[in-house]
């Protein structure tokens, strides 16, 4: 733990939680609707109005959490937020084609000719693939430590696949609770399939980390960390498993407990996305830049910091409340 | 070489993405106020023409939101992409001027316009009018801080330099620094002109294809008004950004001119073709003493030349003149187009007054008073904001030129180091997708417009379950 006795040692710690938070969320929330992006194809058209209608009201929302992460990493440490997007000038690129993609053909579908439509959901669900896997390339990369070389190539390739698997994965938790019938019963089947993919991925993503870096494994790897870090995989382990049984016996009598696959999804996410934070603290470009090294001037940070807490807690409740208001079964989405 | 390729197509590709991004904030701003005034009227009038209007418009504001947003994405991702040395050197300043934005703004309109756009028969009416206000105040706090970076930019003070890094000290000088005012001010009557013409140029296309149902007067009415209403303003509000150019950036209004030596009796050119290799105007036209007139207010003002922004070495520390000369009359252009488009309007459906509707007191105007030219030119005229905004940014933005934050550092300090072929490869992608998506949306409004004039449009049977059936069964002819 750091010295904390002045505002320049705690202000970096203090952005680097914050930005650490609104990717968590992001990842979660945005990951369930690009999930649903993902699953599109596989659902007949009257389907795909429902999955459209259960994420319609919040995407736009969730998408801002990225927003405010990238614009974390911008003012808080802009010399790091200069090194990694530059270096990831490509996949970023390739990312914003597929979020341009996936928004407007969201949009595009409902008031567009009906013989465009199709067009339009191909766009839609070729945008979501393309952001998730840009975004777990990306994640690789960073893994890697941003190096470009073959084995770095590769791996940034798993954890995009993985990634996307992954957004599946999550956004059909999302269904089992937004949908009935049918569709709950596929949404049920896509999330045992693609649950393999989560288990690879988190698998892939612990062994690689500590290989990758002497710190990094130091960091895991010895006594007593190894103590108090042993819950955060057994824990995950335990959902995972839990998951695999739930799944299986789903839907339970009068659809009850229906949010749980998504409510213990998300707790996976978090868990993993933790391993990750614990494993690179205190760098924010790994192995190259702390977070100290990378901070913008304490006043400006200062400033921002005594704002956002008086507002980041406003913007959860009103969050909060789009959620309950449009909480239960999806319905078509109209304007009146 | 490498290097200056770089600059010059990052320079293009952000001038790209903003261009596109910036012709739907110019839509939201003001539509979503727009919105609000169609949902007030309708819950004081119970008037379903008023709900007609606002059910159309609606779409429209959710799609172009949705453009809006993730050609917002792509502009907060271009500050690292393509422009690291911007923050590494104004990022103390810049950086919590955008972090408000996203806290105050962002999450604001994004969590709401949920609630606006499908919760209208899922929550109480209060609650759809306060999401509705909600978002258009969200979208105008956005533009608020945006402008404020942008002026900043232009006219920055209440910093100081610390090796090379600007440093706050003034917070309250940052954020109303002297040409801020006058940037938002105008900007945001840009956004209401834009709208107007937008809704007037949709309501006459659907008039003229044969819709003479009461929303599509209404609309119309609403839309010639407002723009007749700020068109003035608007001439005025542009009149003084220029004098407060004029103080803090006189070569910025030496380019406007297209004037090179500074003097008194400067003509108000109307047609030139500034040459800067000879540093001179070929082809000059001009009203005498015109520009000294509206700068100073005298015949024989002076007005400053580009003559006097040069280096020792003949380098020009002023921006290229004739793209800046030109926007700044296209911008002129458009806006006497608009003002005569307008006023005239409102004449020719004042004059047939005695055909309005009746409904509510105070409507004098009458839409069969429009003559056909009048109807036609005003369908063209849908999209005459864009052309006006993107010029007007134009001329601000090069104008600005060489700096990229006036006397504090140049465009070619912020480009980052990435090799131009990509740059060009990842610029002819987003020109190719920006101009595939700008053809649908506007070809998506236009069929939105003829749905609706076929009658196609009306909730009908598709409503269902909801407990707000009424709004159905006030207008069952629609
Ligand atoms: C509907 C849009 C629209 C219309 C009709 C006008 N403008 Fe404008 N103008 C803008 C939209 C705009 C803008 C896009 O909003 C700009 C760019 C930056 C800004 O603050 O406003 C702008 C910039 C701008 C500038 C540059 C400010 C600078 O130096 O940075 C001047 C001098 C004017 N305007 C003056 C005028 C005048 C004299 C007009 C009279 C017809 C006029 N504008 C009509
Ligand atoms: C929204 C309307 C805007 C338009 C149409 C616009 C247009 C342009 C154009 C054409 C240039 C290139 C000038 C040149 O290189 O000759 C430019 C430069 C730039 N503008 Fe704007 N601008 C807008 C608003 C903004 C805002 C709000 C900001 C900042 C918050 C901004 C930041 C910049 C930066 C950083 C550059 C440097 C890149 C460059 O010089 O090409 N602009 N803009
Ligand atoms: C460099 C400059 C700019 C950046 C980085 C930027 C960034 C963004 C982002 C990230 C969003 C999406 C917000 C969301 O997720 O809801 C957005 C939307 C918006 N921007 Fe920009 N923007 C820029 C320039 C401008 C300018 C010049 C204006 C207006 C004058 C503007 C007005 C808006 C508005 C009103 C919205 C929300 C509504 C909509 O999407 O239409 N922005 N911007």
């Amino acid at each position: 733990m750091p010295d904390f006795s002045t505002p320049a040692d705690w202000l970096p710690w203090a952005f680097a939680s914050l930005m650490g938070l609104s990717i968590l969320v992001y990842v979660v929330l945005d990951g369930f609707d690009l999930g649903v992006g993902i699953l599109f194809p596989l659902a007949d058209p009257e389907e795909q109005d429902r999955m459209i209608g259960s994420i319609g009201p919040f995407w736009d929302a969730n998408e801002t959490w990225l927003v405010l992460a990238v614009g974390l990493l911008l003012v808080a440490f802009p010399t790091a937020h200069g090194m990694i997007l530059s270096t990831l000038y490509l996949p970023v690129f390739a990312m914003l084609i597929g979020l341009i993609l996936r928004g407007v053909a969201f949009e595009f579908r409902a008031k567009a000719r009906s013989r465009h439509k199709v067009r339009w959901n191909r766009l839609f669900f070729a945008g979501s693939l393309i952001t998730a896997l840009a975004q777990g390339f990306m994640l690789g990369l960073y893994i890697m430590g941003l190096e470009k070389t073959v084995e770095t190539y590769l791996f940034a390739t798993l954890t995009a696949l993985c990634l996307a698997a992954g957004y599946g994965f999550i956004g059909a938790t999302w269904l089992v609770h937004k949908t009935t019938r049918h569709l709950q019963i596929k949404a049920l089947q896509w999330a045992r399939r693609s649950l393999w993919a989560v288990i690879a991925g988190v698998g892939a993503v612990s062994m690689a980390t500590p290989l990758v870096s002497d710190r990094i494994f130091g960091k895991w790897f010895s006594f007593p960390e190894i103590l108090w870090l042993a819950p955060l995989p057994a824990v995950s382990g335990a959902l995972i498993a839990a998951l695999w049984i739930m799944l299986r016996r789903m839907p339970f009598a009068g659809d009850r407990w229906n949010w749980l696959p998504f409510a213990t999804a998300s707790v996976i996410f978090a868990a993993a996305y933790l391993g990750l934070a614990y494993s690179f603290y205190p760098y924010v470009v790994p192995e190259r830049l702390t977070i100290y090294e990378a901070a913008a001037a304490p006043e400006s940070l200062m400033i921002i910091l005594v704002g956002a807490c008086f507002v980041v807690p406003v913007i959860i409740a009103y969050s909060i409340l789009a959620y309950v208001i449009f909480r239960g079964k999806a319905t078509e989405l109209r304007y009146y | 070489m490498e290097a200056l390729d770089t600059l010059l197509l990052s320079r293009i590709q952000f001038a790209a993405n903003i261009s596109f991004h910036i012709l739907f904030p110019t839509i939201t701003i003001a539509l979503g106020w727009v919105l609000l005034f169609f949902r007030l009227r309708f819950a004081r009038t119970r008037d379903e023409k008023w709900m007609a209007a606002y059910r159309f418009w609606v779409k429209i504001f959710a799609l172009s939101f949705a453009m809006g947003v993730v050609s917002g994405i792509t502009m907060s991702f271009q500050f690292g992409t393509n422009w690291p040395g911007f923050m590494e050197t104004v990022g103390n300043i810049a950086g919590p001027l955008l972090a408000y934005e996203v806290l105050t703004a962002f999450f604001l309109e994004a969590a709401f316009v949920g609630i606006m756009l499908f919760g209208f028969s899922r929550v109480p009416a209060w609650l759809h009018i306060t999401a509705t206000a909600l978002v258009a105040f969200g979208t105008t706090l956005s533009t608020f801080w945006i402008i404020v970076l942008n002026s900043w930019m232009h006219t920055p003070q209440g910093f100081e330099m610390i090796d090379g890094v600007a440093h706050a000290t003034d917070w309250w000088a940052i954020v109303f620094n002297p040409s801020m005012p006058y940037r938002f001010a105008h900007m945001v009557l840009a956004s209401f002109l834009t709208v107007a013409f937008l809704v007037a140029g949709v309501s006459a296309f659907r008039w003229i294809i044969g819709d003479r149902s009461r929303e599509v007067r209404a609309m119309l009415k609403t839309g010639v008004s407002i723009a007749a209403l700020l068109i003035p303003v608007q001439i005025f509000m542009g009149d003084m950004h220029g004098l407060n150019t004029l103080e803090y950036q006189p070569q910025k209004v030496a380019a406007i001119e297209g004037n090179w030596e500074t003097g008194p009796n400067v003509p108000l050119l109307l047609f030139a073709l500034p040459d800067e290799a000879a540093r001179e105007n070929r082809f000059e036209l001009g009203i005498p003493n015109g520009a000294s007139m509206i700068l100073t207010h005298h015949a024989d003002g002076i007005v400053p030349g580009l003559n006097d922004f040069v280096a020792a070495d003949g380098t020009p520390l002023h921006p290229p003149v004739a793209p800046v000369f030109w926007s700044f009359r296209v911008m002129v252009g458009t806006g006497l187009a608009m003002l005569a488009l307008s006023w005239g309007a409102v004449f020719f459906m004042w004059r047939r007054r005695h055909l309005h509707d009746g409904r509510i007191p105070g409507h004098r105007m009458a839409v069969e008073g429009l003559p056909k030219p009048l109807l036609w030119a005003l369908v063209p005229m849908a999209f005459s904001g864009w052309v006006a905004t993107l010029a007007g940014w134009y001329t601000t933005e090069i104008g600005r030129q060489p700096w990229l934050v006036s006397g504090v550092m140049t465009t070619d300090m912020a480009v980052a180091d990435v090799p131009a072929p990509m740059v060009a490869g990842t610029l002819a992608i987003y020109l190719a997708i920006y101009a595939a998506l700008l053809i649908a949306y506007v070809g998506v409004i236009a069929y939105l417009a003829r749905k609706a004039a076929r009658g196609d449009d009306a909730p009908g049977n598709s409503m269902t379950h909801s407990g707000k059936a009424q709004v159905v069964a006030l207008n069952p002819a629609e």
